[in-house]
C-alpha cells in the first residue's frame, strides 16, 4: 500500500481526501486548475463519479467542481 | 432608454441589441453620474445584486456561466445617479477564456468609479483569488459579502473587521441579495468611493522579493509614458508575464506609443533573464503569481472565517448521490422531463379551449361588425378571417402550453439542476469530442434557441462552441413544443384528455426530445470527426449548492415576460404571414389560386419526404417564428377545403386527415420540425455570434438536409409496413 499512495487524482477513490504534489498540465489548463486554488499541498476530497464514470465531483476549498480525466489524470496527489 | 429585461426570447434578443449598440459609449455623462461594474466568480449573485439594485430583471439562475452578456442599468442614490454594469462571472482575471478578457479589460481600461466585488460568503476562500486580482488593478473597491443568509445556515461566521483589515481597509457590506437586505449599506459605500475616492491601502501582493524588485526595475520606465491612470505595478506585472491577450488589448485601449519604447522592452527582457525565465516561457512566473494569490488567500480565510458546522453540506451530496448515480442518474433525468411535459400537456389544454372559443366568438362579432359597417368584402376577408383568425390561433393553440413548460423548466434552474445534467451527460459529450457544457446550451435551447446560441459562450474552444451552435437546432424551442403536442394529441393518443391519455401524450413527447438530443450527439460526433476535427477540450463545471427555488417570482416573471413576447411575436410575425396566406387564398391565375399553385410546386418534393406542398410552405413561411407553423397549415387548408369551422381538436383532427394526413404525415412533421433551419432570429443570433456567413449557413443547411433525409428514410420505410 505504501508504494501506490502517490497516484493521479483519477485514480484515487470516492470518499478519500488527498493533498496535490504536483500538477502537470499545460497552458490554460494549468491556469484554469490553478484558479480554482489547486496548488501544491492542496487538500481535495474525492467526492463521486458521474453515471459514466468520468467527470468526477471534487470538494476543492469550498466549492464542488467536477473534473474530466483527462485532466486528473495529470494531476498527482497523495492521500492523507 | 433602459434595458428593461433580458428574457430568453428571441425578438427580446434582437432588440437588446438594438439598444446595447446606441448606447455602447460609457462615458461619464456628467459629475455625478458615476460607472460602476458588479465583478466576481460565478453563480456568486451578481445578476440579483444588479436587479436588486436597479430594480429590472436581469435573467438569474443557480449555475454559473447563466450571465454570457454584459447588462447595463442604472438607480439613483442621493441624487447622484450610477450606471451599474454586471459583467459575466469569473474565477480569475489572467484570461484564460473571452468572459475573463472582457472582464479585465473592463476593469482595467473603461476605468469604472467604483467596483463592486460580490463574494460568495460561503466559499469566501476561493472567491478572494479574484478579489485580490481586481485589488491589484484598483482600489476603488466596495467588497459584497453575498449569500449571507446561507453562510448564517451552514454556521459559516465571518469576522467582518478582520477581512476589511486584511483587504486594505476595504468596505465589507453583508448582504443578502435575494431578500434585498443590506442594500442601502451597499449603495451608501459605493456612492462614498466614488465620491470621495478609496482610502484602501497597501493591498499589493508581494511575490517575492525578486520579483518585485524586477517590478520596481520595469515600473521605473513606465512611469513617464502615459499610461492612462493604469496602475504602473500592476502593468508592469503583465508585462513581465508576457501575456499575449493583455498586448492586443492594451493596443486597443492604450495610445501605440506607449509601449513601443526600445528600453522598456530590453528592460523586460532582462528582467526576465535575471529571474531565470525564458523569454517566450513563463509559465514559472505564472504559477508563482498564481501560488503567491491563493495562499494569500487561504491566510486570508483561515484568518477570517469560523465554521463550527463541518459536514454543512450532507444534504447537497445526499441529493447529488441520488440525482448523478449510474443507476438513478438518467432515469431522474427522463422522469423530470416527462414529469414537466405531463403537467405542461394536461394544464394547457382547459386554458387553450376557453381562450379559443372566446377568440373565436369574437371572430363573429368583428365580422358581423364590419359587415355592418358596410366595410367591403375583401378588406373584411383579409382582416377578419386573415389576420385575426391567424392571431387567434396562435395564441389560443401556443400560449397556454408556453405559460406553463417556461415557468417549470426555470423552476429546474433555480433549483440548481441545470449543471447536475451536465454532470451525468459529459461522458456521452467527451465520447462525441464535444465539450460538457454543451447539454447547458441545449437546456438554454429548450426555451429559445436563439438565447442557446448565445449561451455557447460558456464554452471557450472555438471548435467545440461551434459544434454546439451548429447542433442547438436539434432542441425544439418552446415555439416548437406546442406544434408537437398538438399532434401529438390528435393522431396518437385521441380525442378525451384523460390523466392516462395525457400522460401518453408526454410519453410520446419525451421521446420525440430523446431522438433530438440523439441526433444532436450523432451530428456532433460527426462534426467532430470531419469538419471540426479535434478532440475535447478539458473544462471544470462548479455543481452549485441546491437552493430553494422563488416560486413566486418565476411564476410572475415568466408568465409576464412570456405572455407579453408572444403575443408581440404573434402581432408582429402572425398577422403578416395571416395577411399574406389570405391573398395567396384569394387571388387566382388560371382559375387556381396562388395557394394552389404554390402547393402543387412543392408537392412532388414534399410528398417524397413524407409531408405535402402546404406542410413545408408552412415551414417556410414560419422562418420568422415557428409558432406559427401550425396555424399556416390550418389557415391554408381551411381556404382550399370545405371545412371553414373548426373550434376542438376532433374537428382539426378531421382537417388534417380530409387533406390526407395519415400516422406518417404526423410523424413526419414532428421528425421535420425538431429537424430543420433554425427560424430567423437565431440564424441571425449566430450570424452575430460565429461572425460567419459560411458556418450561419452551415447551420441553416445542416440541419435542413438531416430533416430531409429522416423524413425520406422514415417515411419510405413506414409506407413499407402493411399497417399504416
Ligand atoms: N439565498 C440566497 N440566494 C441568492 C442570493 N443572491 C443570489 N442568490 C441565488 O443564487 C443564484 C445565482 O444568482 P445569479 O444572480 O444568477 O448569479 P450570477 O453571479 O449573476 O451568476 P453568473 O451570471 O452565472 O455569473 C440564484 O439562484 C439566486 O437566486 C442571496 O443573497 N441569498
Ligand atoms: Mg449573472
Amino acid at each position: 500500500m505504501k508504494a501506490t499512495s502517490i497516484m493521479p487524482l483519477s485514480k484515487a477513490s470516492p470518499g478519500c481526501s488527498y493533498s496535490v504534489i504536483s500538477i502537470r498540465l499545460n497552458k490554460s489548463d494549468r491556469r484554469r486548475i490553478l484558479d480554482l486554488g489547486l496548488i501544491p499541498n492542496t487538500v481535495i476530497k474525492v467526492l463521486q463519479k458521474s453515471p459514466l464514470g468520468d467527470p468526477v465531483a471534487y470538494f476543492i476549498r469550498g466549492s464542488v467542481i467536477a473534473l474530466r480525466s483527462e485532466c486528473t489524470k495529470r494531476i498527482i496527489v497523495k492521500k492523507v | 432608454m433602459q434595458l428593461e429585461k433580458i428574457l430568453s426570447t428571441g425578438a427580446e434578443i434582437l432588440m437588446k441589441t438594438l439598444k446595447t449598440n446606441k448606447k455602447f459609449s460609457l462615458k461619464k455623462r456628467s459629475t455625478s453620474c458615476y460607472t460602476v461594474a458588479i465583478a466576481g466568480n460565478p453563480n456568486v449573485g451578481k445578476s440579483t445584486v444588479f436587479n436588486a439594485l436597479t430594480g429590472l430583471h436581469q435573467h438569474t439562475g443557480n449555475w454559473p456561466g447563466k450571465t454570457v452578456e454584459r447588462a447595463e442599468g442604472s438607480y439613483t442614490y442621493n441624487k447622484n445617479s450610477f450606471n451599474l454594469i454586471d459583467i459575466p462571472g469569473t474565477y480569475s482575471l489572467l484570461a484564460n477564456s473571452p468572459e475573463e478578457e472582457i472582464a479585465r479589460d473592463f476593469i482595467c481600461f473603461k476605468s469604472p468609479d467604483a467596483v463592486i466585488i460580490v463574494l460568495d460568503a460561503t466559499c469566501i476562500e476561493r472567491n478572494l483569488n479574484l478579489a485580490l486580482q481586481i485589488l491589484e488593478i484598483t482600489n476603488k473597491v466596495v467588497i459584497c459579502l453575498n449569500l449571507i443568509d446561507e453562510a448564517e445556515k451552514k454556521k459559516i461566521r465571518i469576522d467582518k473587521d478582520e477581512l476589511s483589515l486584511q483587504l486594505g481597509g476595504a468596505t465589507i457590506v453583508p448582504t443578502n441579495a435575494r431578500d434585498k437586505k443590506g442594500l442601502e449599506a451597499l449603495k451608501k459605500a459605493v456612492e462614498n468611493i466614488c465620491k470621495d475616492g478609496s482610502q484602501i491601502k497597501n493591498v499589493k501582493n508581494n511575490y517575492g522579493e525578486k520579483i518585485e524588485q524586477s517590478l520596481e526595475n520595469i515600473s521605473k520606465h513606465l512611469s513617464n509614458e502615459k499610461i492612462n491612470d493604469i496602475d504602473p505595478r500592476w502593468l508592469s506585472l503583465r508585462l513581465l508575464e508576457g501575456d499575449f491577450s493583455f498586448y492586443s488589448s492594451l493596443k486597443k485601449y492604450l495610445p501605440l506609443r506607449a509601449l513601443e519604447d526600445y528600453n522598456l522592452n530590453e528592460k523586460i527582457k532582462s528582467e526576465k533573464e535575471k529571474l531565470g525565465f525564458k523569454e517566450n516561457n513563463s509559465e514559472g512566473l505564472r504559477d508563482k503569481i498564481v501560488e503567491t494569490l491563493i495562499k494569500r488567500s487561504e491566510n486570508i480565510y483561515k484568518l477570517c472565517v469560523k465554521t463550527s458546522k463541518k459536514d454543512y453540506d450532507l444534504k447537497d451530496r445526499a441529493i447529488d448521490k441520488f440525482l448523478t448515480s449510474p443507476l438513478t442518474g438518467f432515469p431522474t433525468m427522463i422522469l423530470f422531463l416527462m414529469g414537466i411535459f405531463w403537467i405542461t400537456i394536461t394544464g394547457a389544454n382547459y386554458p387553450s379551449e376557453v381562450i379559443s372559443s372566446v377568440l373565436f366568438a369574437l371572430e363573429e362579432k368583428l365580422m358581423n361588425f364590419l359587415v355592418y359597417c358596410s366595410v367591403p368584402p375583401w378588406i373584411c376577408g383579409i382582416t377578419v378571417s386573415g389576420v385575426y383568425r391567424t392571431l387567434a390561433w396562435v395564441v389560443s393553440v401556443m400560449l397556454p402550453p408556453m405559460a406553463i413548460f417556461f415557468p417549470l423548466f426555470t423552476l429546474l434552474e433555480d433549483v440548481g439542476y441545470l449543471p447536475r445534467i451536465a454532470f451525468n451527460l459529459d461522458g456521452v459529450f467527451k465520447k462525441c469530442g464535444c465539450h460538457g457544457k454543451q447539454s447547458l446550451t441545449m437546456c438554454m435551447g429548450f426555451g429559445c434557441n436563439a438565447c442557446g446560441i448565445i449561451g455557447c459562450r460558456i464554452i471557450d474552444s472555438p471548435r467545440e462552441r461551434l459544434i454546439a451552435i451548429l447542433t442547438n437546432n436539434f432542441v425544439p424551442c418552446n415555439g416548437r413544443f406546442p406544434l408537437l403536442i398538438s399532434i401529438i394529441g390528435m393522431f396518437f393518443i385521441g380525442e378525451s384528455l384523460t390523466a392516462l391519455s395525457s400522460l401518453s401524450s408526454a410519453l410520446i413527447l419525451t421521446g420525440t426530445i430523446i431522438i433530438g438530443i440523439a441526433t444532436t450527439f450523432i451530428i456532433s460526433k460527426l462534426l467532430s470527426k470531419t469538419l471540426l476535427k479535434g478532440i475535447s477540450s478539458s473544462f471544470t463545471l462548479e455543481l452549485p449548492p441546491y437552493r430553494k427555488p422563488q416560486v413566486g417570482k418565476i411564476l410572475i416573471r415568466s408568465l409576464l415576460d412570456r405572455t407579453i413576447f408572444v403575443l408581440g411575436r404573434a402581432v408582429a410575425v402572425a398577422a403578416p404571414a395571416g395577411l399574406i396566406i389570405w391573398v395567396m387564398a384569394n387571388t387566382f391565375v388560371n382559375n387556381t389560386s396562388l395557394l394552389i399553385h404554390c402547393s402543387t410546386f412543392l408537392d412532388p418534393f414534399a410528398k417524397s419526404i413524407g409531408l405535402d406542398g402546404i406542410i413545408l410552405m408552412a415551414f417556410i413561411l414560419g422562418f420568422p417564428a415557428n409558432e406559427i407553423v401550425l396555424p399556416i397549415i390550418i389557415m391554408s387548408y381551411m381556404s382550399t377545403g370545405s371545412i371553414m369551422d373548426i373550434q376542438n381538436p376532433t374537428q382539426l383532427h378531421l382537417l388534417l386527415t380530409s387533406h390526407g394526413w395519415t400516422y406518417i404525415t404526423a410523424i413526419c412533421v414532428m421528425l421535420f420540425s425538431l429537424m430543420h433551419f433554425p427560424c430567423g432570429t437565431t440564424c441571425w443570433t449566430i450570424k452575430k455570434e460565429t461572425k460567419s456567413l459560411a458556418w450561419t449557413l452551415a447551420s441553416f443547411i445542416l440541419p435542413t438536409i438531416v430533416g430531409i433525409i429522416v423524413c425520406f428514410l422514415v417515411s419510405n420505410v413506414l409506407k413499407l409496413m402493411p399497417i399504416w
